[in-house]
């Protein structure tokens, strides 16, 4: 193993890091930045808590090796306001109280910015699908899915 | 490669029915690190299709291919695979592509999401389309790919039965000789495939299928989000009112996924009926080899897996431009 130097750029601010093969982009944003907004839920893929939006599109940090987002741009939650301005999106999780413990709520928001890029007038189907790998295990999911919903008005 | 196969991959692409392998299921104590990988290994990522077959020659025995990872990162977490060298096909950007001038040629690492978008793929070949929109979650189909998909061969592998269906085949390289078989040629058993050590997938083709061509996709499984219990695709050649072709593959219903040739000639020459549609059934009942296993009993999966050829020999036939069968 040897460890790489790599540059990339997290939250609009260029990074150089110098990982090892078997390092993680979820530990490196965790422990090396203190971005604690992407959580370690089951280190698996299977609950979303670590989405992280790398070159925009969402991608689970847990299963990411540091070393193949060289030259990426990765978003994470603490990116996503500007200049101490909430992203509407973030206004729209607080007016619909769709935040109750908040460990899903950095991977929600995230996959509802990527959707919204995408699809700026998403049907609640669509929200639904788009969301269905990020679990929730407080809210049942009716107040993030209308925070979603109510921002594209 | 050391340590095991790659397919056995706990609850995830490798959780499908596979009496074979070990272990079938995730276990709780598997989890008990998943916050690091804990094998040591040297990840490379070549630019080039040519200097990954090479570095797959140098390091013969010792490496695995990564595609998208969904699978041998879970698997390498798990620490059910061990291998001294990554060879990460991400960087090479000629391999992420979809094609679809004449034949549909998809690129091993084109992502299921890629494929699922396409338009093309969306009008003309529909059960690759469902089988891709049918997957779990939006970031595995985002990282996930089809060439990984199919090297994985878990039983359940969604675009497995698809790709079937349509009459795939899959191009393989050691980047001295090339060579390409059909799909249903491809799976020797849950995680095992003919590529042989140093051979990489290089991109999968499907025909071109005629106007009065239909196919169709559908999976059940526990919730939205899951893996397969049972999964059917189903291709039909219409000819005036009768079928002219007919193509069936299930997974998650035998140690491969796999085409049940005796289902599809019965129905030959002949036009569908309902009766005629319920024989097909039945011929696909006798044929798997269902297991039970957390997602489903064997007397359910087989139960299901002739509704699922039912519905799906009636949807593929209303796309090939045939009626309501009654
Ligand atoms: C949470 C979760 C949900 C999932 N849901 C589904 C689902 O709904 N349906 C489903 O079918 N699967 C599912 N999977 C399994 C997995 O995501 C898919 O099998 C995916 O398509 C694998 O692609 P990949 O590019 O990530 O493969 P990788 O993990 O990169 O590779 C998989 C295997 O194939 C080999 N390989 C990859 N590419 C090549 C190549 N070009 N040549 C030779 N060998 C190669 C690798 O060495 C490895 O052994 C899920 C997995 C997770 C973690
Ligand atoms: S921690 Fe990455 S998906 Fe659960
Ligand atoms: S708010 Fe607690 S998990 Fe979603």
């Amino acid at each position: 193993m040897t460890a790489r130097t790599i540059n990339l750029n997290v939250n609009g601010e260029h990074k150089e890091w110098s990982v090892a093969e078997n390092d993680l982009l979820l530990t490196e944003l965790r422990e090396r930045e203190g971005l604690t907004g992407a959580k370690y839920g089951c280190g698996i893929g299977e609950c979303g808590a670590c989405t992280v939006l790398v070159d925009g599109q969402p991608s689970l940090s847990c299963l990411v090796l540091a070393q193949s987002v060289d030259g990426c741009d990765v978003l994470t939650i603490e990116g996503l306001a500007r200049g101490g301005e909430l992203d509407p999106l973030q206004i729209a999780f607080l007016d619909q109280a769709a935040v109750q413990c908040g460990f899903c709520t950095p991977g929600m928001v995230l996959m509802g910015r990527a959707l919204l890029n995408e699809i700026p007038d998403p049907t609640e189907k669509d929200v639904r699908e788009f969301l269905k790998g990020n679990l929730c295990r407080c809210t049942g999911y009716s107040s993030i899915v209308r925070a979603i919903l109510t921002h594209r008005r | 490669m050391i340590g095991q196969h790659p397919a056995d991959l706990g609850g995830h692409g490798g959780g499908g029915p596979t009496e074979h392998a070990n272990p079938t299921e995730t276990q709780m104590e598997d989890f008990t690190n998943t916050h690091i990988l804990v094998g040591e290994f040297e990840l490379i990522e070549p630019h080039t299709l040519a200097q990954a077959s090479e570095s797959l020659r140098t390091h013969a025995g010792e490496a695995v291919i990564m595609a998208g990872g969904t699978d041998l990162l879970v698997g390498m977490k798990m620490e059910h695979i061990r291998t001294k060298y990554v060879i990460s096909l991400g960087r090479i950007s000629a391999l992420k592509r979809v094609d679809t001038n004449s034949d549909l040629v998809i690129g091993a690492t084109a992502s299921i999401r890629d494929v699922a978008h396409n338009s093309v793929v969306r009008q003309q070949y529909c059960a690759l389309a469902e089988a891709c929109q049918s997957f779990s979650t939006m970031q595995i189909m985002v990282m996930g790919t089809v060439g990984g998909n199919l090297c994985n061969a878990s039983p359940a592998a969604d675009t497995a039965p698809a790709l079937l269906a349509l009459d795939a085949s899959v191009h393989l390289t050691s980047g001295v000789r090339e060579r390409e078989i059909a799909l249903s040629e491809f799976f020797t058993g849950p995680g095992g495939t003919v590529l042989s050590d140093g051979e990489v997938l290089e991109h999968i083709s499907v025909p071109a299928p005629s106007l009065s061509t239909g196919s169709a996709f559908l999976k059940m499984g526990r919730v939205a989000a899951d893996i397969s219990k049972v999964s059917v695709a189903v291709t039909v050649v219409r000819s005036e009112d009768r079928v002219r072709q007919c193509r069936i593959a299930l997974g998650a219903v035998a140690s491969t996924p796999r085409r049940i040739v005796a289902a599809e000639s019965e129905l030959l020459g002949e036009k569908p009926t309902i009766s005629g549609i319920s024989k097909v059934s039945q011929l696909v009942q006798q044929a798997i080899e269902p297991i039970t296993d957390v997602r489903s009993t064997a007397a359910y999966r087989r139960h299901l897996a002739g509704v699922l050829v039912g519905d799906a020999f009636r949807q593929a036939w209303l796309r090939a431009g045939g009626g309501e069968i009654t």
